[in-house]
């Protein structure tokens, strides 16, 4: 397997013998996975291999439980994080699907989350005309309505404005590993276009994204250095980009029942 | 029988009332009080107040100030009002007494009335006879039929036809005392043909003691005018708030009413509408937010009496601690009433084991071309979204917080005062903060 050598300082999330259960069934059967500053993964696999279940653990999600083990973000013990301090470490996650939250505005909910960010770094408040400025300019990257931001969050979206919105918050919140669950799920070609286009102004030598996906589709738009295969709880196969087009012509039985 | 010392007390000290009152709101007493001997106060056994026992309230050893003893306050130095910067006519009720004079602004237009309801009572009796007692019904309540025997004063808005008062009114009533209190207060507001008037009224309490209130409004909104009524209730826990409110409607009259319960004791609130002119409009909004041993009950009753009205109820509690919530919501179509809109919600999140909700929607309906709606719901706090929040950086106690001020939004938007929106989304996120336990700025009671 072309898998390049980290030392162990460049790595920034390392995933070690992740098992994991929801509703006491185990999803997560020995993920080993490790992510360098500067990369793109994707992580592809049929339904149900457990794809999203691995990143709500990363992100923290309460339903699952983690049996067994580890995650190290940044050289930190990531499971003994809450999801806010999580957040504010630089993890960020592009929800499958982004929950509705009525009477709570964007602009709030978005000034809330980098205060939050910047106080857990030590940081004043973010001043209303930087704060300003900043929607501004990360709305025009991913060509949100105006009005959109003034809504409640996420209340009355469309699917994709869903999406976009998930990929305007990263933008907001420039994180250091982002990832993207299915991101590119219920978009038309012009707005996966368009969101692979503002992830891929996003990404720099400093920060990581894990993208999860069903279809090769996505990684028409944004390239990544490694592919891994999930099935059942397992990555089963890691490789180049060019996996992703093997499993395009070849489905994933010949993985599964070589 | 705890009514029996009350009414000994009325029939004992009946001149005294007499005396400092006015002799419109003396002729219904003697009716007022055979009433109140046939019902008594409402207890638990009546359907209505399963959930509230309004006669335990006056178990208590209470005074009644019936000998009009002025109440040494001034409200002017002793008060800073939670809701500042608001720029409306000013004017205060201490416990049962209309204070005195707006303190500031600019006159109000010509023919208006804002003042005591003595004055008024005296100054125009046919308007006073023409509506007090006549909208609140005192004969099938025990507490709108004590409050009419004991009431002596309150507040009167009287707009003219074709008047528009474009300057919200806000009156503060205020309770003071050094022993357990009752305090029986009377509203009037009568909005002629085409009259606008808004009202906010914000309740305190300054002393420690305890305080037994009733209130009784009664709005007469005659053909096209335009009420809104949006109260705010501060008070301590040590207080009892009883209030009715009666409003009749006429011909196009629309009615804004809203009733915000930030901090109390125990509180009971009626709203009864009665829409007895085609194209009526209504909208009745509620907010409790309770903690502690807090207790509110919320009914709301309205009537459709005529076609075409529209009615519109939204009714929220959030309950943390101990605390109780009540709603019981009824919409009443008669046979007449068609093409009626009628529509309730009422959504209650309850944040702890120990908080109870009671909740009951009634519709009746007797006209076949209508169209009603009831929605219910009583839970928890969405937890897919504070983990949404918390996985964007923002701790679980703030998310929870977000929410929590955010569920409350609706209610807020009810109120058409914009200044008083933003103040009223300040003091709720303050007050799930924690950051006040009683009435806000107030310097009396530190």
């Amino acid at each position: 397997m072309a898998i390049r050598t980290k030392s162990y300082k460049q790595i920034m999330l390392k995933i070690k013998n992740l098992h994991a259960i929801v509703e006491g069934k185990e999803i997560l059967k020995g993920i080993n996975l490790e992510v360098a500053p500067g990369e793109i993964h994707a992580i592809m696999g049929p339904n149900g291999s457990g794809k999203s279940t691995l990143a709500s653990v990363l992100a923290g999600n309460p339903k699952y439980e983690v049996t067994r083990g580890n995650i190290t973000f940044k050289g930190k013990d990531l499971l003994e994080m809450a999801p806010e301090e999580r957040a504010c470490e630089g993890l960020f996650l592009s929800f499958q699907y982004p929950v509705e939250i009525p009477g709570v505005s964007m602009v709030n909910f978005t000034r809330a989350s980098i205060n939050a960010q910047r106080k857990y770094r030590g940081e004043a408040p973010i001043s209303a005309s930087e704060f300003l400025r900043m929607m501004r300019d990360k709305r025009e990257l991913l060509g949100m309505d105006s009005q959109l931001v003034t809504r409640s969050v996420n209340e009355g979206f469309s699917g994709g404005e869903k999406k976009k919105n998930e990929i305007f918050q990263m933008a907001m919140l420039n994180p250091l590993l982002s990832i993207l669950d299915e991101t590119d799920s219920g978009l038309d070609i012009d707005a996966l276009r368009v969101v692979a286009e503002g992830v891929n102004r996003l990404h720099t030598q400093e920060n990581a994204t894990i993208l999860i996906t069903h279809y090769q589709r996505l990684l028409e738009y944004i390239k990544p250095h490694q592919v891994h295969v999930l099935y059942n709880g397992k990555i089963v196969k890691s490789g180049s980009p060019e996996l992703a087009l093997e499993l395009e012509r070849r489905g994933y039985d010949w993985l599964v029942n070589p | 029988m705890i009514e029996k010392q009350y009414i000994t007390l009325f029939e004992q000290y009946r001149e005294e009332v007499d005396k400092h009152s006015a002799e419109g709101m003396n002729r219904l007493r003697g009716a007022a009080l055979e009433a109140f001997k046939r019902t008594g106060f409402p207890t638990s056994q009546q359907e209505e107040y399963r959930h509230s026992n309004i006669a335990h309230a006056f178990d208590a050893d209470l005074g009644l100030n019936l000998r009009n003893i002025p109440v040494k306050v001034s409200p002017y130095d002793a008060f800073k009002c939670n809701v500042p910067n608001l720029n409306t006519y000013l004017c205060f009720l201490v416990n049962d007494r209309y204070y005195g004079k707006l303190v500031q602004g600019d006159p109000l237009p010509e023919g208006v009335f804002v003042g005591g309801l003595r004055v008024f009572a005296d100054k125009y009796p046919e308007l006073f006879e023409a509506h007090y007692g006549k909208i609140a019904d005192y004969t099938g309540n025990g507490t709108v039929a004590y409050n009419t025997l004991f009431t002596q004063d309150g507040l009167v808005v009287y707009v003219p036809k074709n008047v528009s008062v474009e300057k919200p009114l806000q009156l503060i009533n205020i309770l003071r005392g050094g022993v357990d209190l009752n305090v029986n207060r009377r509203n009037l507001i009568i909005a002629e043909e085409n009259a606008r008037v808004k009202l906010l009224v914000c309740d305190h309490a300054v002393d420690d003691v305890h305080f037994v209130v009733t209130q009784v409004t009664e709005i007469a909104a005659e053909a096209s005018a335009q009420v809104d009524l949006y109260e705010l209730e501060e008070n301590s826990t040590k207080v009892t708030r009883l209030n009715n409110l009666f409003c009749e409607q006429q011909e196009r009259s629309v009615v804004h009413v809203t009733g915000i319960t930030l901090h109390n004791g125990f509180t009971r609130n009626n709203y009864r509408f009665k829409l007895l002119g085609e194209h009526a409009d209504v909208h009745a909004g509620g907010l409790a937010i309770c903690d502690k041993k807090q207790h509110v009950d919320n009914f709301v009753f309205v009537d459709h009496v005529v076609p075409k009205g529209t009615s519109n109820q939204l009714f929220k509690t959030v309950l943390q601690e101990e605390a109780t919530g009540v709603f019981r919501g009824s919409i009443l179509v008669e046979k007449d009433a068609q093409q009626t809109l009628a529509y309730q919600v009422n959504r209650n999140l309850v944040m702890s084991d120990k908080a109870r909700m009671f909740a009951q929607p009634q519709l009746e309906i007797y006209a076949d071309d209508v169209k009603c709606s009831h929605g219910l719901t009583t839970g928890h706090l969405d937890e897919e979204a504070r983990f949404y929040m918390q996985a964007r950086g923002i701790s679980a106690e703030e998310a929870q917080l977000m929410l929590m001020v955010a569920f409350t939004r609706d209610v807020v938007d009810m109120v058409r005062i914009p200044a008083l929106q933003e103040r009223l989304v300040h003091l709720i996120d303050k007050r799930f903060r924690g950051e006040f336990t009683r009435c806000g700025n107030c310097e009396v009671c530190k």
